[in-house]
This record gives structure tokens, C-alpha cells and sequence, in this order.
């Protein structure tokens, strides 16, 4: 809903934007200010402002937050055109003050559109991500429950210690400081399903279910993880990320891609070109496909 | 060790660089003794493949001796003599469990970079770009062969280099191409490209059972080549193929059309050859279609259209209606080799072809710049090259 108002603005500021540079002096005169000497100057660069905003809401993937950048412009044609109220008489008076309250209102309305925009950005962060391995379900869910083997295939992580059946304690490595965290299994159904979150107050608020089903016509299992990244965790999640250069579904999915790599090759692909084996990261700074060399 | 490195567009050197290493526990090390350049590394060198680097090493037809064996091999012992298929597969996925050799889910550690340009990745391949899996090729003296225990096939009883190391590529995608056809008897096949792989895929259409085979080229020395399997040929700088192929057909066209040309094509008219030209100098287009315009227009009704020839990405006036309308079967896949290999070995072992036909040229891997360029530009009736490191 949010999404579709700012669209709608996009669009009005693509309407404005294309009106104020093909017809400059028939909104010049509309304002009341077609008798100052760079009116239509002033009209045509506010146009080309509209436009950006028009391609920014029209553009963008989450449109909502980019509605502040309206309400900038809001706020400088407010301005422009009070002065040019409190400069005239008579009829061009009336109009800049028609103007101006026309203005006035659909600011309101972009920034109703840029809090709302605002508020579902810091929401909490939720990331999706699925694939099918060639191994029975059984297998494959055992793997997974043995905490202490997802360091195998999420390369982020340096050691997961179980310290009893729910609770375990997680090592992170961040190129500066390492995290370290407690998790607690909160669900859990052999074979389906296996859920868990952090433990108040370790620092990092994050939750997520793993779930396994039977691929179509009895073909592997399917594997979906949702992570959850709470108001903290989600800031977390987004440093270390930036630290990392990876969007954290980026990471979720090379995690997922590696760990059917070790279910079903036995270990972690690895090329010259990615040593390390699948990672977005390395995919955009790779090494040449020769030989390492040195070391082994 | 020497390699044969792409250090820039149409540059290639002879480097030193370090010997391979096992990386995985199912690698094996192969010193080379045989390897080839193929048509599609030609796409490479020109810069036409999204996503090659300097410094990667080229080349993904080789064969050799397996010196080194990661702990997950049990098969193959330091020794054994080996072809290698340049599709990396890891025989456990759901591609490989069906056969799909080349749409390996696991051999390519660069997927992401593949599924943005199409969708979703294909397998990695040797020496073919880092969408493919950023591996290093086979013109090199030493090369690392990922899930040895699965594409390698062992050669025991002598058979030389030159019958056997065509297995590794361009012989199973002849073959596959021929095979996409689905012939029947008394059928006439047109294949675009009397290059080493259409003058495989001709021999293979008549193991196959077909009827007829027509060939289209524009260099004479590459149409008497085609010409000696048993194939009728066309030049298409003499003769409108699409009337030709009418004529020769009781006005119906072939029954099946093979494309062994891929995204460098050439067009007889210059207006059309600069119309795709220019777009692809300037990257509008990745793809010189002729080809397979071609062969869509001249298949007839519900007839198969089967693609060996390389795309990279996005073409132009793709004649869609003619496919849709004329119910034709477009086919296509970089070849599953390793589905191939052990019925074509027996196929070469009875005698039933000699693959080393195509060869024209042995080098030493040394001078794998030069035939590069004697391939490139069709100079010395060069057809096919083996290097020998």
C-alpha cells in the first residue's frame, strides 16, 4: 500500500516535471511569477528536480523512503514561492498564494509517505532462501541438527559449540572484532523442521526455521530457511555484511549452495578462480583461472 | 609449468605459471599430452564471452597422464591414461543423475555470476570463462581435473592421442547434435558449419542412419572436408542456401537442421552482416545469429532444429514465429560428453570412425599463439590444431 502511494507520486512528479519543461511560462504564469527575469530558468531547473524524484520513486525497489527527497523539494519551493507572495499585489499575489497552499498539502502527503517509508525500512529484516538436495530427508535434516557442523558451509561462522540439547553458542568472524553469541532451539519436529533464536541479551537478536520436506516425486528434500534479523540484529546483520561486501540474502544463499555441495559431493567445490568456493563476494574479485601456486 | 594464457582481447601468451595443486579431495593432477583448440575458444579470444580475465589459462579438450590423486579417488592411479570431458560434473546431483552432465548443480563455484545473465547456471567448464567456474583450461603443461572419479574416461588398450582425445568435447557434441535430430531412415539433415564439429556431426548423422546430409560453409578447403564423409555441400557466398535446400528437398526442406556455427556467424549480404555486427561491436547484441536464422527458415514443418553451435547471450530477429507457426523443435545444450563417451570409445575401438579426420595442424603447445591465429583466420587450410606440451 505504502509502496503503490509513492508510486503514485513518482508518477505526478514525472507529470509535473514533464509540464514545467515543456510549457515553462504557462506554469510560470499559473504561479503568479511569470514577471520575474529567470522565471522560466528557475521552472525548467525545477523540472529537471521533479524528474529525478520521478526516477527515484519510479525506480527504486522499496519507493517509500525516496518520497524525502520530495519533501526537500517541498520545502524549497515553499520557500520560493513565499517570498514571491510577500513581494507582489493583486492578482499574481493571489495565485503564488494558491500556489503555495497547493504545495503546502501535498508535502503533508509526502511526508506521510516518507515516515511510513522510513518506518517499514527499520522493520525487521527478513531473508528467504531455498534449494533441493539430491539425499534423503532423514540425512539431510541429521546433518543439519549437528550445530556443530554448519561452520562446514557457512563461511561466516567459526564454530558453533552445542553446550546442551537447545542451547549453543555461536563464533562469528568479523574482519575487525569476532561476534559471539548464545542460540536456543525453540522448535523442533525430527526430520520437518528445526527452529531457533538467540538468547535475550547475547548481543545479537536473531531468529530462524529451517525446514525440510520431500522433493516432488520423491526426488531429494527440499531445504527453506527464513532468517529473521531483529531492530539490533538487523543494523548487525548490516555491518557485518557491509564489512563483508555481501547482502545478507546473498550470504544465506551461497550458504545454502555449499551446503548442498558437501551433502551431496562431500565437501566445499572449489576453482581457482574461487578458492574459497561459492561466495558473492569472490565471484566479483576473482583470481585468475591459473594455478595458486605457493600456498597449498 | 607453460600455459596458454589470455592476456587481453586477440592476445594470447605463452606464460609461466605455478603447477596445479588438489584443491578438492575427488581432483586429480593430469600432465597433458594432448590437448586441441576448439572453435568456441575463438568466442573467448575475441572477448565475445561475458567474464573472461587475464592471466586464465585456456583450452577444455586435453587428455593425459594422471600424475597425483586427491583421497576421494579410487578409480584412476598416477599413470592411467585419461580423456577428460570438459563439462566438470559431480555425478550426484539431480542434472547428473539424469544424465545432464553439463547442467552439473554443484562443479560451478560461480553460479551466482551465471544465474544473473541466464536465469540459472549451467556447470563448470575448463578454461571457459568465471561464470563457468573460473577453472583453469588444458593448454598447459598440468592441469587439476575436479571429480576425476566421474568425467575422466580411462584409455587401456594404446589407441593413440589423435583417435581418443576428440572424446573430450568435439566429437560427443557431434554426435549429440546428430542425435538431437531424433533421424529416421531416408531423412536429409542440413547442418551450418563445415567446421570440425559439423564435419563430426555429418559422420555422426550417417552413423545415425540418416538418409542425406547437407553441409553449409563459405571455405572450400572445410566443404572438401565435409565432403568426404559423404556429405553434399553448399558455399553460401554461391548459392542462396534457402532455395538450394528447397531444390534439394522436393520442396520441403530438411528434416532436421544443425547449427555448428554459434554466435560468430557470417552473412553473404554485407548490409546483414553489418546490421548484427555493429551491434555487437557495440554490445548491443552478444550474437551473430545468421546460422540459425537460417536454419529455422530452411527446416521443414515440424522438423528439428538442434543447436551445437555456442551463444553467449541475447539475439536479435529471433524468427519465433516461423518456429511456433512450423511446430519446430528447437534443441539445443552445451554436449552432456560424459553421457557419450563410453559408446563412442566403442564406436572408435570397432572401427567405426577415426575422429582424428579433422586434424590438420600438430604443434607444439609453445606455439599455441600462432595457431591460434592460423585458426582464427582460416590461413594454411587450418581446420583443426593439436598441441602437444
Amino acid at each position: 500500500m505504502t509502496d503503490r502511494f509513492a508510486r503514485a507520486l513518482g508518477w505526478t512528479s514525472l507529470a509535473l516535471g514533464t509540464a514545467q519543461l515543456a510549457a515553462p511560462r504557462a506554469l510560470t504564469r499559473l504561479c503568479g511569477v511569470d514577471d520575474a527575469p529567470a522565471a522560466t530558468t528557475v521552472a525548467r531547473l525545477v523540472g529537471g528536480r521533479e524528474l529525478l524524484h520521478a526516477a527515484l520513486l519510479l525506480g527504486a525497489k522499496n519507493p517509500a523512503q525516496w518520497a524525502w527527497t520530495r519533501v526537500a523539494g517541498d520545502t524549497m519551493d515553499l520557500g520560493v514561492l513565499g517570498r514571491a507572495a510577500a513581494n507582489r499585489t493583486g492578482t499574481r499575489r493571489a495565485r503564488a498564494l494558491c500556489a503555495l497552499g497547493a504545495v503546502a498539502g501535498i508535502a503533508v502527503l509526502d511526508a506521510v509517505c516518507a515516515r511510513r517509508g522510513t518506518a517499514k525500512a527499520k522493520g525487521p529484516l527478513l531473508v528467504r532462501a531455498s534449494i533441493t538436495i539430491n539425499k534423503p530427508r532423514e540425512e539431510v535434516y541429521r546433518f543439519w541438527r549437528e550445530l556443530e557442523n554448519l561452520p562446514a558451509f557457512m563461511v561466516h561462522l567459526d564454530s558453533v559449540r552445542t553446550l546442551d540439547q537447545r542451547r549453543s553458542r555461536w563464533k562469528a568472524k568479523g574482519p575487525v572484532v569476532d561476534l559471539e553469541w548464545e542460540a536456543e532451539i525453540i522448535d523442533e519436529r525430527a526430520g520437518d523442521l528445526l527452529a531457533w533464536r538467540s538468547v535475550p541479551g547475547t548481543g545479537v537478536s536473531t531468529a530462524g526455521l529451517v525446514s525440510f520436506t520431500d522433493g516432488p516425486g520423491g526426488r531429494g528434500t527440499v531445504v527453506d530457511v527464513s532468517l529473521e534479523y531483529g531492530m539490533h540484529g538487523r543494523k548487525l546483520a548490516a555491518a557485518v555484511a557491509r564489512m563483508f561486501g555481501e547482502h545478507p540474502e546473498q550470504q544465506v544463499r551461497d550458504d545454502l549452495r555449499r551446503f548442498k555441495q558437501v551433502m551431496e559431493t562431500g565437501e566445499v567445490v572449489r576453482s581457482e578462480g574461487s578458492p574459497e568456493g561459492h561466495r558473492a563476494l569472490r565471484q566479483l574479485h576473482q583470481r585468475p583461472a591459473q594455478p595458486i601456486g605457493g600456498r597449498a | 609449468m607453460k600455459a596458454n594464457v589470455w592476456t587481453g582481447r586477440n592476445r594470447l601468451e605463452i606464460q609461466d605459471v605455478p603447477d596445479p595443486q588438489i584443491l578438492n579431495a575427488r581432483d586429480a593432477i593430469v600432465r597433458v599430452t594432448s590437448t586441441a583448440i576448439c572453435g568456441s575458444d575463438l568466442h573467448l579470444v575475441d572477448g565475445y564471452i561475458p567474464t573472461v580475465k587475464k592471466g586464465d589459462i585456456l583450452g577444455h579438450e586435453f587428455m593425459g597422464e594422471v600424475v597425483e590423486v586427491g583421497p576421494g579417488v579410487r578409480n584412476l592411479r598416477p599413470g592411467d591414461r585419461v580423456v577428460v570431458p570438459f563439462p566438470i560434473a559431480c555425478g550426484a546431483c539431480f542434472a547428473c543423475e539424469d544424465g545432464l552432465y553439463s547442467l552439473c548443480e554443484n562443479s560451478n563455484p560461480n553460479a551466482g555470476m551465471a544465474e544473473k545473465l541466464m536465469g540459472h547456471a549451467p556447470a563448470g567448464i575448463f578454461g571457459y570463462s568465471h561464470m563457468l567456474g573460473g577453472f583453469p583450461g588444458g593448454q598447459a603443461e598440468y592441469a587439476r581435473v575436479p571429480f576425476a572419479d566421474v568425467g575422466p574416461v580411462k584409455i587401456e588398450d594404446g589407441l593413440p592421442d589423435e583417435k581418443v582425445l576428440f572424446l573430450s568435447d568435439i566429437f560427443p557434441t557431434g554426435f549429440m547434435g546428430a542425435e538431437m535430430c531424433d533421424i529416421k531412415p531416408g531423412q536429409t539433415i542440413a547442418i551450418w558449419g563445415a567446421g570440425p564439429v559439423g564435419q563430426l556431426a555429418a559422420a555422426s548423422a550417417f552413423l545415425l542412419g540418416a538418409d542425406r546430409v547437407i553441409v553449409i560453409d563459405r571455405f572450400p578447403y572445410r566443404l572438401r572436408r565435409a565432403q568426404r564423409t559423404g556429405a553434399e555441400v553448399l558455399d553460401y557466398e554461391e548459392v542462396n542456401v534457402l532455395d538450394a535446400l528447397r531444390d534439394m528437398t522436393g520442396g520441403r526442406g530438411p528434416d532436421a537442421c544443425i547449427d555448428a556455427v554459434g554466435m560468430e556467424a557470417h552473412h553473404p549480404t554485407p548490409a546483414m552482416y553489418a546490421y548484427d555486427r555493429g551491434k555487437q561491436a557495440a554490445r548491443m547484441e552478444t550474437e551473430r545469429p545468421y546460422a540459425l536464422r537460417e536454419a529455422i527458415m530452411a527446416c521443414r514443418n515440424g522438423g528439428v532444429v538442434s543447436v551445437i553451435g555456442v551463444y553467449g547471450g541475447f539475439v536479435d530477429k529471433f524468427p519465433m514465429g516461423a518456429v511456433m507457426n512450423r511446430s519446430l523443435t528447437i534443441r539445443t545444450g552445451q554436449c552432456h560428453v560424459q553421457r557419450y563417451t563410453g559408446p563412442l570409445l566403442d564406436r572408435i575401438r570397432a572401427g567405426e570412425i577415426d575422429p582424428s579426420f579433422v586434424i590438420s595442424h600438430r604443434m607444439p603447445l609453445s606455439e599455441a599463439p600462432r595457431a591460434f591465429e592460423l585458426f582464427k583466420n582460416k590461413q594454411d587450410e587450418c581446420n583443426k590444431v593439436v598441441l602437444t606440451p
